[in-house]
This record gives structure tokens, sequence and C-alpha cells, in this order.
């Protein structure tokens, strides 16, 4: 019985032109995570996911999908896989239901079980009554369901989605949020990449930052969230302020006359902050983040790296 | 997994069927039409002054040509065209990422290839019936012949999917070797009435044995030696085969 679901292991990339995409990069999934990877542009996440889905091949190192190697038993451990690839990849003339039953097929379903299957995914990702339509006439958001559906039709244990939400409105990406945690909560296993931050802090209890085609950090998603040593709050107060109330022991700025501006270091708590602005008579009516924290820490290790 | 591969090929092939049905005015009805042109204008309003060849009428002669021609040129453009589509939507990701060898999605467009070949092979046929009596003399050289001609222009088909990297891609090939090759493959008249240099240049041209044994098939006369012919063909089908696995394997044109 093998714990991890994904094991990366001195993984290295180097492309025709030279290009070194993924440098000795190793990660490990265990069984159940919610794994986070996240990167900016270019840092190697689309390669990473490309060698492990065997569309990209590796120049070195090893890539174990529960307990099976991708380069011995590359059959074995695809059927364990499920990928939702980041650029639609539907062909366009075909129908939900045909593209389902297609893939079941490929992962070698028999018909009848994969019409159960193939009813099912599509029920989950509300596309049942889309399931005769050609995919050239959906949405854009019922796309990337489909490509979910598509993806969880064999029932996979190891579910790889490379930036599902791109492009999909507030209220889908959030039911998409809810169905995938589920999903996981049922005991899939999920490697997610993804821009929204946001995204990555909600689902994920692992996370990985990969820069540069190498990993510059793997661990647990609230160790990451606690290495962040300076937020910042948007305070909008009841008064209106011509200046900041002394003393300014508070490295802070007044944006207009009803907003203020706190940079909070991690050893501060926003009750001191508001206890503080109490005692001057300002009643605080709404307090936000600046940034999304995860934003904030990914910004900055990014520009560390970026400076080495 | 053997089980499972076959319901794998049993869907890639299923799935390239129906893709040829759905899309009938685009695979089936044109090649049928030009080979309505082309019995009225060779077989009857030429052939009629052209007398007799190697003891049948002119229409009867080219009839195998015919055949083989269009499904020569249907079976290549299915393949690399199906191929090349699904390169081109990036669905081909989809097979590449599933449990599926690479033999299994190569037989998968072959299968596809055979079906469009034969089904063109067998409307000719039809087609032919108004302007010519058929006579099928040598029924197992007729499916051997047919068979490893698919086979290979499937493959061959297959490679071009393969490496093309845009639409212009998969045309360059049966406009500028295939369709020369094929009217200059024996099609419209006997090899043996021309020049010796020409006559040994022909040996060269692949569809010639292609044609001469369809035609020794069903009219009992060829150009060239059938046993000759048989192997040529045999190692070519294999050649090419092993070709496009090899290739594929390697995910030229299909993985980075």
């Amino acid at each position: 019985m093998y714990s991890s679901a994904l094991e990366v292991n001195h993984l290295t990339k180097i492309y025709k032109n030279g290009f070194t995409a993924l440098n000795d990069v190793s990660l490990t999934i265990q069984q159940g995570d919610f794994f986070s990877l996240l990167g900016p542009n270019g840092a190697g996440k689309t390669t990473l996911i490309g060698v492990i889905t065997t569309l990209i091949k590796k120049t070195s190192g090893t890539i174990t999908i529960y307990g099976h190697d991708l380069a011995q038993e590359e059959f074995v451990a695809k059927q364990i896989l499920g990928v939702v690839p980041q650029e639609i990849n539907l062909p366009a003339f075909e129908t939900c239901w045909q593209i389902l039953i297609n893939q079941a097929g490929y992962h070698g379903i028999p018909v009848k079980a994969a019409k159960e299957s193939a009813e099912q995914c599509l029920r989950q990702l509300f596309l049942w009554d889309k399931r005769d339509s050609q995919t050239i006439a959906l949405s854009g958001g019922m796309k990337r369901r489909l490509m979910i559906a598509r993806a969880l039709i064999h029932q996979p244990k190891l579910l790889i989605l490379d930036e599902p939400t791109a492009g999909v409105d507030i209220e889908i990406r959030r039911s998409m949020w809810q169905f995938l945690s589920e999903l996981n909560r049922n005991g899939t296993t999920i490697l997610l990449t993804t821009h929204y931050l946001e995204e990555a802090e909600n689902l994920c209890n692992k996370v990985a930052l990969i820069n540069l085609g190498k990993i510059q950090y793997q661990g647990e998603m609230k160790q990451f969230i606690s290495q962040l040593e300076v937020e910042t709050f948007v305070l909008q107060i009841a008064e209106s302020l011509t200046g900041l109330p002394l003393p300014t022991t508070w490295n802070w700025r007044l944006v207009n006359s009803q907003t203020i501006e706190v940079d909070l270091p991690k050893e501060k708590t926003i009750s001191e902050l508001i206890e503080f602005l109490h005692s001057k008579n300002i009643t605080v009516i709404r307090l936000t983040n600046k940034f999304n924290r995860l934003e904030e820490l990914f910004i900055n290790l990014t520009k560390q790296v970026a400076h080495v | 997994m053997f089980k499972n591969y076959l319901i794998a090929l049993k869907t890639l092939a299923f799935k390239e069927c129906y893709r040829i049905l759905r899309i009938w005015t685009q695979t089936i009805v044109p090649p049928v039409i030009t080979m309505i042109l082309y019995f009225l204008i060779f077989g009857q309003f030429l052939g009629n002054h052209i007398g007799m060849i190697e003891g049948v009428t002119y229409t009867s002669f080219i009839t195998p040509g015919f055949i083989m021609m269009s499904t020569i040129t249907n079976t290549y453009a299915n393949v690399s065209g199906s191929l090349f589509m699904n390169k081109f939507q990036r669905s081909i990701e989809d097979l590449l990422i599933a449990p599926v060898p690479p033999t299994v999605i190569l037989w998968g467009y072959i299968l596809g290839g055979l079906f469009r070949g034969l089904l063109i092979a067998l409307i000719v046929t039809l087609v032919a019936c108004f302007f010519t009596k058929l006579q099928f003399t040598h029924y197992l050289i007729l499916i051997c012949t047919i068979f490893l001609t698919l086979i290979a222009l499937s493959c061959a088909g297959f490679i071009n999917g393969m490496i093309a990297r845009k639409f212009d891609d998969i045309a360059l090939v049966p406009t500028f070797i295939l369709v020369p090759l094929t009217y200059l493959g024996g099609v419209f008249y006997p090899i043996n009435n021309l020049a010796p240099l020409y006559y040994h240049i022909s040996l060269f041209n692949p569809i010639i044995y292609m044609v001469n044994l369809f035609r020794y098939g069903m009219l009992g006369i060829t150009d060239v030696n059938i046993n000759f012919a048989l192997s040529i063909l045999l190692v070519i089908t294999i050649a090419l085969y092993l070709l496009a696995y090899w290739m594929f394997k390697q995910g030229i044109g299909v993985k980075r």
C-alpha cells in the first residue's frame, strides 16, 4: 500500500532550444491531498503537468503514480490518472455524450458501464441537459465543466487540474470549488494549478511554489501562509478625519477622509488595532485585506527568487 | 489489460467510422461524383474510340484502376485529415493521456481508413456496373491487394498527419505526390505500351503494383509479375506500418 499518490523525483526537462523548463524538481503528494502548485507564468507548472501526463517527454528523473513507475508501467499508471488541461481541447463537432463515452472507451470501460458513468458525471456537473449538444455550442464555463466530467469518467484516484477555473465567472468558479472539495472529501487526490490564489488558499491543504523551473517551497498551506510577515488592511471608518490619530505607532496611511490603510505586522493583532482606534473615538465600519494574503506572499517569494 | 485495449480500439475505430458517416457529403459523395464523371468521359466518350486493350474493352480496363485510385486517395486523406484535425483541436491529448498503447491508436486510425476505403471501393464498383460488365477472376488477390493497399495508405496518411503543422501540409503530399503517382500508375494505360525508358521509370512507382494487382484480381491481366508485385506491396505496407508506429511511439509531431 503506497501512501503517496504522486512522487516526482529529480525531474528535469530541457527543451531542444536549450531552455530548462524544469530543473531537478522533486515533489510528493500524499493520498487524499488537495495539493496546489503555484507559480508565475512560465514557471514550469504546465511543463510539469505535461511530463506527468506524458504529453511532454522528460529529460531525466522519475515519476511514480500510486506506486507505479510511469516509465515502466505507463498504462497502469495512466489508468489512475485524470487530467483537465489548461487549454480547451474538446472536439468541436462531437456531443458531450459522445466525448464522455469515447473517453470511457479509451479507459477500457464497456459501453453499458460507460453510459452509467457518463450520465452520473454529466448530472454532477450540471451538463445533463446539454448531453446532445455539440461542444462548439457550449459556453466557456460549460466547456470547462465538460473537461472535468471527461477527466472523471473513469473515476481516477489522482485528478490533475491545470487552471480549471481560468476564464469562468465567479458563480461557476464557486460551484466548481464546491464540487472539487466534495470530490477530495470522497477520497480523490487532487493536484491543482491556478492563478487564483484565493482558490488555492480556500481549497488546498498542501502547496508547492515553483519558479524558474525549481520548487521554492513545499509544505502545508497553513505553514506557507504563516510565513507572511506583514498584511495590509483597508479600514473604512464612520468619522471624517483630516489627519491620522496620534501617537503614530502604526504604519498607516490616510487614503481619504474615511479610509485608512494599515500594514499590520504578524506580531500585532487586529483587535489591538481596533481597540486603539476605539480609544480615539474612531469607529471601524468595515475591514478588508488590501491584497489576498497568499497573493502578497507569492509576490514576495517570487520577487526574492528573481533578485537572486 | 488486453480486454481494455480491445475496448479502446473498438471505441476509436467506431469514432472514426461515425465521423466518416456524419460528414458523408465531404467523405463519400465527392469521390462518387468524380468517378461517375471519369466513367462518363474516359469510359463512354473516349473509351468507345480506343477499342480493346489486352483483350478487354477500355472501360473494363480502367475500372480496376478507378476503384484503386479513389480508394487510395480517400483512405490517405481520411487518416491524415482526421489525425491532423485531432492535433489541431488538441483532442488527440485525450488519447495520449489515456492508457492506450500506440499500436491501438495506430490501428484505430487504420480501421477508420479501411472503412472509408472499402466503402468508396464498394460504391465505385456499383457505379462501374452501370458502365461495364464486371469480372472478378482472382478473389484472394483482390482481397489481399485491397487490404494491404488500404493499410499502407492509412499508415502513410498517419505519418503525414503526424508531421503536418498546418492545413497546407496535409494537402501537399496528395497534390504533389499521390495524385501524380496514381495518374502515372497505369490506371489509364498499360505500361507495357510505354517506351522502354518510361516503362522502367514506371516500375519505381508503387501505385503500378497496386493497380496491376487489382486489375489481375478482376480481369486476370497484368503488366507486372504478380508475385513480385505482391511482395513489393507487402514490403511497402510493413515498412510504412513500422515507420508510422515508430514515429508515433517517439511522439514525433504529437508530443513535445
